[in-house]
């Protein structure tokens, strides 16, 4: 590893002492030796094991569940439904202040997307919860479903989830995050070139070596240790104290272990179930998912739809762009209000564009629950916008990377969420990538500095 | 669900335990032996994490019967480090950054010894062919297989026997 | 219901086993039969394991090869007389998947599995089956048709086939990871030639239908021609005929069969395209 002192030299003091060293992990040795403690590494006798009875539909009404089959079978200990959920919502983002109350720990009423969860089964063998699930019967009633984000925003769409009223989630905003700034149409009206495209892609699974779960075991004292594999232990810990409405003390989490998590395991969707499974069993429970949830279960990155829509002058100036972001969020909240949120708050992107204008919407479908990974609303809005800049680049004959220059963000100018640049550093960044991959730039642009205003046309 | 006396060799040490007829090595070693080195990552065979050496072979526990490993000679990562000595490929790992989460370390580690059993001077094609059967989602790779062909040149240069 | 697990000595007292008790099926390396149980399929109920060795066996007399259906993979590619086959052998899975991944069981794999399964097609083999009936060696072409809808307590003992003339066997696999992963397609194919021109040809496909199939239209096509890309060019249209891919999270039916052609070409001439 090498720090590269020329630029903002006058900035630095140059007294950092771990930074730029290679340092050993300190979970090392516990990783080569196989003794890292994961979750589910703990001998724990008389374990009772979890398997979940999942919609088969994408949406659908629950008209009845006949459970006694399974409640007989050899080795069942008990059988969960709604009923026994003490405050049966999924909360996540309730808990600071954003999330809507939009879905059941299980499903009773509706199920809204396939594999929601519905029957829970706590047996002594992962073979005779499996045995038992197939054996839970549920009448449905089938209703028709939406898959596609625009679909599902034209009037006369199935209503996925009847808590919002609506197939979207309505910020203070309105229907859509937004981000203005100057007058885009007459940014058009003053623009070269035009260019309008289409980008999307499917939602993205995290896909740990690990797949999530937790196992459970009672103490004394009415309190319970859950060993898990989540990736926010404390957000877990108060989650599952509020849906079994049991002060936190009650509830012992041991995590911090994870065998990769990529933003996949902040969703606690197995602590709340698995904890219950022992208070009402009495004895340690394991809840965790099999390969086939982990994939097609727990929570992808949300898949989104994005029409990039920008006005460039020859010079290689951008001087509007009008982005409309619609993001998938499957049948219920979880992360992606939030995400969405942050994909406004990222675009344009980090160049300096005079008019701007940007809508962002969260939408319901009848498809898995989006959720975080590493950089959700920002990954894809970053794919969309930098294919873009090729083509605007490719459009108006300039290179690629003098183009970026061009429009790179400075200090002191006004981003697009009226916020001025501070600390800018994407031409010095740039400078560097071009030296090292020997992409021959224009000197001028190896001449410019983030500090330096941008010359006025 | 009948119960079955099964003897095998763990890790040079001889063992009986007592098995649900139907139960997979991995269940065997880690809910009966107490050796949780080998991990549970997919039970599809498609992961790696559970690898395992029966009778000098790479074996996935998790797809393989504990009544076929009745006398056989099982090897994990608890065996790799003898008399408290780090093996090569426990060292090179380290010293790689090969292991972030750690998850898939000791199924990697298994697969690479594997290899070693008949190839002990592997070429970098050698390396992913042996490992292609192990998923790892954090490293990309690369420091694993360059930590297994520095473990080789360390362990050729100790002699033979050195695995 | 529960789980258990029978051994057997005789193929024979397996079979009767076998006939009698739904849930029970022969378990050869597992990979695909253990992996389903594992995945919550309650309707396996017992593994049936059968130890007769000859099963395990790889024997070669007057130029006849027979591998016993618990041969592994890994066996095969430790054969010092079966190198020319170990490119079949070597892309099933990983190293592990290898080492228990077993002939027999390879004949049941769904699509896009079964690669093994593909080359065997290609050499002419002929599998002997164990039945409530008896002993029986049915042509392999014949096990695929009938494969989905066998009696039970049916249990494949081994195939065999006649050693190929050296150089003429040629086998490829196309997938989208490497150096493992499921086929978008393999191919089989042995070609002899005579007098420069195709005297008889065995081509199968992998993963172009529900088992491996034969490419019978494109055989029969070749023969008497000169293996030169005009050859191809011209004969193209027959190499899709009779193929009904599966779509699925390898590659979708239509992709299967737009690069078909292209992998046959490398495949038939490497000197060209390879
Ligand atoms: C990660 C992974 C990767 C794989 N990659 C490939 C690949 O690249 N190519 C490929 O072809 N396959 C692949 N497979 C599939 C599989 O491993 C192979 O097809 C293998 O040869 C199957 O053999 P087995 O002995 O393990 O079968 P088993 O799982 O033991 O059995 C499979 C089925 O065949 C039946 N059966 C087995 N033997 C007999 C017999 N003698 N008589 C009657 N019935 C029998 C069983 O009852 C069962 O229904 C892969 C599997 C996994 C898990
Ligand atoms: S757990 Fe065995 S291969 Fe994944
Ligand atoms: S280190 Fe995390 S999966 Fe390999």
């Amino acid at each position: 590893m090498e720090i590269r002192k020329k630029y903002f030299a006058d900035e630095r003091n140059d007294d950092l002492k771990e930074i730029g060293q290679s340092r050993q992990r300190s979970d090392a040795l516990g990783h080569v030796k196989g003794i890292t403690p994961f979750y589910a590494d703990r001998a724990i006798p008389g374990l009772l094991h979890i398997r979940m009875v999942r919609s088969p539909h994408h949406h659908a009404r629950i008209l009845g569940i006949d459970a006694s089959r399974a409640e007989r079978h050899p080795g069942v200990r008990r059988v969960i439904t709604a009923r026994d959920v003490p405050h049966n919502v999924y909360t996540v983002l309730s808990l600071i202040n954003i999330g809507p109350e939009d879905e059941p720990v299980l499903a009773f009423d509706k199920v809204r997307w396939q594999g929601e969860p519905i029957v829970c089964i706590v047996a002594d063998s992962e073979r005779a919860a499996y045995e038992a699930a197939q054996l839970v019967q549920i009448a449905y009633e089938e209703l028709p479903a939406v898959f596609d984000v625009e679909e599902a925003l034209k009037p006369g769409a199935p209503l996925v989830n009847e808590y919002h009223g609506q197939n979207y989630y309505r910020y203070d905003s309105g229907e859509s995050r937004k981000v203005i700034l100057g007058d885009v149409e007459k940014g058009f009206a003053e623009a070269d070139f035009i260019l309008e495209q289409r980008y999307q892609a499917s939602p993205i699974e995290q896909a740990p070596t690990e797949t999530t779960g937790c196992v459970v075991v009672p103490d004394q004292n009415n309190r319970f240790t859950c060993y898990t594999g989540t990736q926010a232990v404390f957000f877990t810990l108060d989650n599952s104290s509020v849906i079994l409405q049991v002060p936190g003390q009650q509830l012992h989490f041991v995590g911090g272990t994870a065998g990769g998590g990529f933003g996949g395991k902040v969703d606690c969707t197995t602590e709340p179930i698995a904890i219950l499974a022992s208070m009402l069993t009495g004895r340690p429970v394991s809840y965790i998912y099999n390969r086939y949830e982990e994939m097609q279960i727990s929570s992808p990155r949300a898949a989104e739809r994005i029409y990039l829509k920008d006005g460039v002058m020859k010079d290689g100036r951008i001087v509007a762009r009008q982005v409309r972001c619609y993001v998938d969020s499957g049948a219920y909240s979880r992360h992606t209000p939030y995400g969405t949120q942050k994909a406004a708050a990222h675009f344009p992107g980090p160049y300096t564009i005079p008019n701007v204008r940007i809508d962002c919407y969260c939408v319901y479908t009848n498809r898995t629950p989006s959720s975080a990974m590493r950089g959700f609303g920002v990954t894809i809005g970053d794919f969309a916008l930098e294919v873009q800049m090729d083509k605007l680049a490719r459009l108006i004959g300039m290179d690629p990377l003098e183009f970026r220059f061009v429009n790179a963000y400075r200090d002191g100018d006004m981003k697009a969420h009226h916020q001025p640049t501070e600390g800018a550093a994407l031409i010095e960044c740039m400078q560097e990538a071009a030296e090292w991959a020997d992409w021959p730039v224009d000197p001028r642009c190896m001449a410019m500095s983030s500090r330096e205003p941008r010359r006025q046309p | 669900m009948a119960k079955i006396p099964l003897h095998f060799i763990l890790n040079g040490e001889e063992r009986a335990e007592f098995v649900d007829s139907g139960a997979t090595l991995l269940r065997l070693l880690r809910d009966k032996t107490g050796d949780l080195t080998a991990k549970s990552g997919c039970l599809q065979g498609t992961c790696g994490t559970c690898t395992v050496l029966v009778d000098g072979a790479p074996r996935l526990s998790c797809i393989t019967l504990a009544e076929d490993c009745d006398g056989a000679d099982v090897e994990t990562v608890a065996g790799l480090a003898a008399h408290g000595q780090l093996h090569p490929l426990q060292h090179a790992v380290m010293e790689h950054f090969a292991a972030q989460c750690g998850f898939c370390t000791p199924g990697m580690l298994m697969a690479a010894k594997a290899l070693f059993l008949t190839n002990p001077r592997p070429s970098r094609e050698d390396v992913v062919e042996a490992l292609s059967g192990n998923i790892c989602r954090c490293t990309g790779y690369e420091p694993i297989i360059q930590a297994v062909l520095s473990a080789a040149q360390v362990m050729s240069a100790s002699g033979p026997g050195a695995a | 219901m529960g789980l258990s697990y029978r051994r057997f000595e005789k193929v024979s007292a397996a079979t009767s086993f076998l006939t009698e008790e739904a849930g029970a099926c022969v378990v050869g390396g597992g990979t695909l039969l253990v992996r389903r149980v594992n995945e919550g399929d309650a309707a396996v109920t017992t593994y049936v394991r059968v130890c007769d060795p000859e099963m395990k066996r790889i024997d070669e007399a007057d130029g006849r090869i027979r591998l016993g259906a618990l041969v592994t993979m890994a066996q095969l590619l430790g054969h010092p007389g079966l190198q020319w086959l170990a490119p079949a052998a070597r892309i099933v899975g990983g190293p592990a998947i290898r080492s228990a991944a077993t002939v027999g069981g390879n004949l049941f794999a769904a699509s896009p599995y079964g690669d093994f399964g593909v080359a065997l097609l290609a050499l002419g083999a002929v599998v002997t089956v164990h039945g409530a009936v008896g002993v029986e060696e049915w042509p392999l072409a014949e096990f695929f048709a009938r494969r989905d809808s066998l009696p039970a307590g049916l249990i494949v003992t081994s195939v065999a086939f006649t050693r190929p003339e050296a150089g003429t066997f040629r086998f490829v696999k196309a997938s989208r990871v490497k150096p493992k992963g499921a086929a978008i397609v393999s191919i089989a194919a042995v070609i002899a030639r005579d007098a420069g021109r195709v005297g008889a040809a065995r081509i199968a496909f992998g993963a172009m239908a529900g088992t491996p199939i034969r490419a019978s239209s494109f055989e029969r096509a070749l023969i008497g021609e000169q293996l030169i890309t005009a050859t191809l060019d011209r004969l193209e249209p027959h190499v899709t005929e009779g193929t009904t891919p599966p779509s699925d999270a390898i590659a979708s039916a239509w992709y299967r069969q737009a690069v078909l052609p292209v992998h046959l070409r490398r495949l038939l001439l490497p000197e060209i395209d390879g």
